[in-house]
């Protein structure tokens, strides 16, 4: 691994359609790349799996998410009013035991505790689903050394990056260069730290 | 800026699908079109329609002040209509909001490409009415600085809302469909602001979208990520949007009141949301394609299709008031009958009844008709009167409290000057917030619009034009 004298972030090749990206990052992948991401206006089908990402573990989170949603909920109103097991109660703070007697209906009126218990588990698995998202993803990050690229400006309008990245063990500039080219890009450019 | 490229390349397969974007648009032209909306100096007819609707919001602002220095006698309401105009608003608010989460929800799950143009400003509406929707119960309250104490916290009163009241599930129906709401249609505009950063004319305007897209950069990782958000996002509002409307209904349902205790009740009132919604997504995108000149793509194809739904939604609302009456006949109780005829049909308010069959049941029946759909102007007419309709249902049904069991507790509501004021005012609220979307936010999602397209297709090894020669590398 040749450390390069300019501190660069890595290689980026511009392409113009979406085939030519998921084509070019197949073959970085097959030819050994790993640190790599390629970049584009709108989710291009399975490109994710061309640069050898699988899956994300999100569905699993906003299941915890929404389950904890459930319990913190159910824990509430059922607590709250009196309607745990009696054993629990005298466990319970005072803060938290608050049984109202109406006409000596039961305390533990689940049926009643229904909807909130739903809105809550949509509520903390929607949550759970974009803050993970964005966290899983390290946003917000303002600056990223993408950004020093000028043309990386129109990755939102109408083309596609593939960016090799300097700590790939693979990467070597020159010989990244000439494999990014034979890609036949539009163009490539190294992109400062 | 950058307008020289154009989709290059034999790849333009026919899309089996029928095109849902007219003209003939690049990924570029695309992203100019709608960013160049923000960046367009300001229309004049925007400074006139957003000092308009400005003017309303401090009707609103008059209205609510007087309320909270004199308390809510000054509204219409008493023993026995506890509820007036507060609640009417609240639930039309509401359910002109459902639209939106239908659209952007379970349009997508349904794998419904059409709803993509219309989906940013139906979610936007969502927001704006269930804005407008909360200010009621908060006004209602009369001290609303107390609002706080509807939300289960520890206190030093030691006290807890009583979480068997539909009443307090609105609480948290309301305030998780404004919260999920919101978040739905951030995560949308993200990688939108990020568009929009990068076509930004100056620095201010590339750092104040550069923030607000969080440094979005389109990663392939991120897209996946953000796709099954996005996915999971929708399937979680789609029950929501469900519940909200179905648990606004328990605040009558559960009632023993006669008019009110039905089971038919939760899925009527989600129809009639969805309904009202749809009129109204038609009333604002009827405009906006004119005004900003989107016929590109908020086609004739997609009012036409809202327009069925409308008339499928507003065929299941006249089968809920069919329902209704038969119920009441069917039941054999003596209270529901006479609710039933001599109240609503023939009561005090009869003929909000009738204007009410016309404009939900009647009227929208002419949707039937082709030439009826393909006409927009017609369409906003029959947008406006469906609204109408769907606040006089809303109306009407409140109108059974004036007449319970006893005849010795009769009463009869009207509403007073300020009710009238603080409905028109809300108007005001919904259409300011509205202006400044347009204004400042790009109203179509440009990611998703550019799916539709037919060169963001990515097409096998076999058809590739250039594979032949592209499997060398600098690798070996």
């Amino acid at each position: 691994m040749d450390a390069p004298k300019v501190k660069i972030y890595g290689l980026v090749a511009e392409f113009e359609t979406p085939t030519q990206i998921v084509d070019a990052a197949n073959q970085a992948r097959e030819a050994g790349y790993t640190a790599m991401e390629a970049y584009s206006p709108f989710p291009v089908m399975d490109l994710h799996e061309a640069v050898g990402f699988k899956r994300t573990m999100l569905p699993t989170l906003a299941f915890f998410g929404g389950l904890t949603g459930f319990f913190t909920a159910f824990t509430l109103t059922t607590f709250t009013s009196g309607g745990a097991p009696s054993f629990i109660n005298p466990f319970l703070p005072d803060w938290f035991y608050y049984p109202l007697n109406i006409g000596g209906r039961p305390l533990n009126s689940w049926p009643a505790f229904i909807p909130p218990e739903f809105e809550l588990t949509v509520l903390f698995a929607s949550i759970t689903s974009v803050f993970g998202m964005l966290l899983l993803n390290g946003y917000p990050r303002l600056y990223h050394p993408l950004f020093n690229v000028p043309r990386f400006s129109r990755v939102t309008t109408d083309r596609f990056f593939l960016c090799i990245e300097a700590k790939d063990s693979k990467f070597d500039l020159q010989g990244t260069k000439q494999f990014l080219e034979g890609l036949q890009p539009y163009e490539v450019s190294e992109v400062p730290e | 800026m950058a307008t020289e490229v154009s989709p290059k390349g034999p790849d333009l397969r026919p899309d089996p699908q029928p095109p849902m974007v007219g003209g003939n648009h690049s990924f570029d032209s695309m992203t100019e079109k709608i960013t160049g909306v923000i960046f367009a100096a300001t229309p004049k007819g925007w400074i006139v329609g957003f000092a308009i609707a400005f003017m309303i919001l401090q009707v609103l602002l008059v209205s609510v002040t007087y309320l909270v220095y004199e308390g809510i006698g000054i509204w219409g309401v008493n023993i026995p209509v506890g509820w007036g105009f507060d609640i009417v608003n609240f639930v039309w608010w509401i359910g002109i909001g459902h639209a939106g989460t239908l659209i952007s929800a379970i349009l997508l799950l349904f794998n419904q490409t059409w709803r993509t143009s219309i989906n940013r400003f139906a979610e936007a509406m969502t927001l704006f009415a269930v804005a407008c929707a909360g200010l009621y119960p908060l006004a209602h309250m009369g001290r609303p600085w107390f609002a706080y104490w509807l939300l289960p916290y520890p206190n030093t009163m030691q006290l807890w809302p009583q979480f068997r009241s539909p009443l307090e599930w609105d609480v948290f129906a309301v305030s998780t469909y404004f919260s999920v709401s919101l978040m739905y249609w951030y995560i949308g505009l993200v990688p939108d602001f990020a568009s929009v950063r990068d076509r930004a004319p100056n620095q201010l305007l590339r750092m104040i979208y550069g923030v607000l897209s969080l440094g979005w950069r389109g990663g392939s990782m991120h897209w996946h990520r953000y796709e099954t958000a996005y996915l999971m996002l929708a399937g979680l509002s789609t029950p929501l949007v469900l519940s909200v409307h179905t648990i606004i209904s328990f605040d009558f349902a559960v009632a023993n009141l006669p008019g009110w205790h039905a089971t038919i009740f939760p899925p009527y009132f989600v129809a009639g949301a969805v309904y009202s919604g749809f009129a109204m997504v038609i009333n604002l995108a009827v405009p906006i394609r004119h005004f900003y000149g989107m016929k590109d793509f908020i086609t004739d194809k997609h009012l036409d299709n809202m327009a069925k739904v409308m008339l499928a939604t507003g065929l299941m609302v006249f089968y809920g008031y069919g329902v209704e009456a038969f119920m009441a006949y069917y039941s054999a109780n003596e209270f529901e009958r006479d609710l039933m005829m001599k109240n609503r049909v023939f009561g005090p308010y009869g003929y909000f009844y009738f204007a009410l069959i016309f404009c939900n049941g009647l009227m929208p029946q002419v949707l039937w008709f082709q030439r009826v759909r393909s006409n927009e102007a017609a369409l906003f007419l029959i947008s406006l009167v469906v609204n109408v309709g769907m606040w006089l249902e809303r109306f009407v049904i409140l109108m059974s409290l004036q007449r319970d069991f006893l005849p010795s507790s009769w009463g009869q509501y009207s509403p007073t000057f300020w009710d009238i004021s603080t409905y028109i005012g809300t108007f005001g609220l919904f259409l300011s917030l509205l202006f400044l979307f347009c204004r400042v936010l790009p109203m179509i999602s440009i990611a998703e619009m550019k799916h539709l397209l037919p060169e963001s297709h990515v097409h096998s090894h076999k058809d590739s034009h250039d594979h032949s020669d592209s499997a060398h590398g600098g690798s070996h």
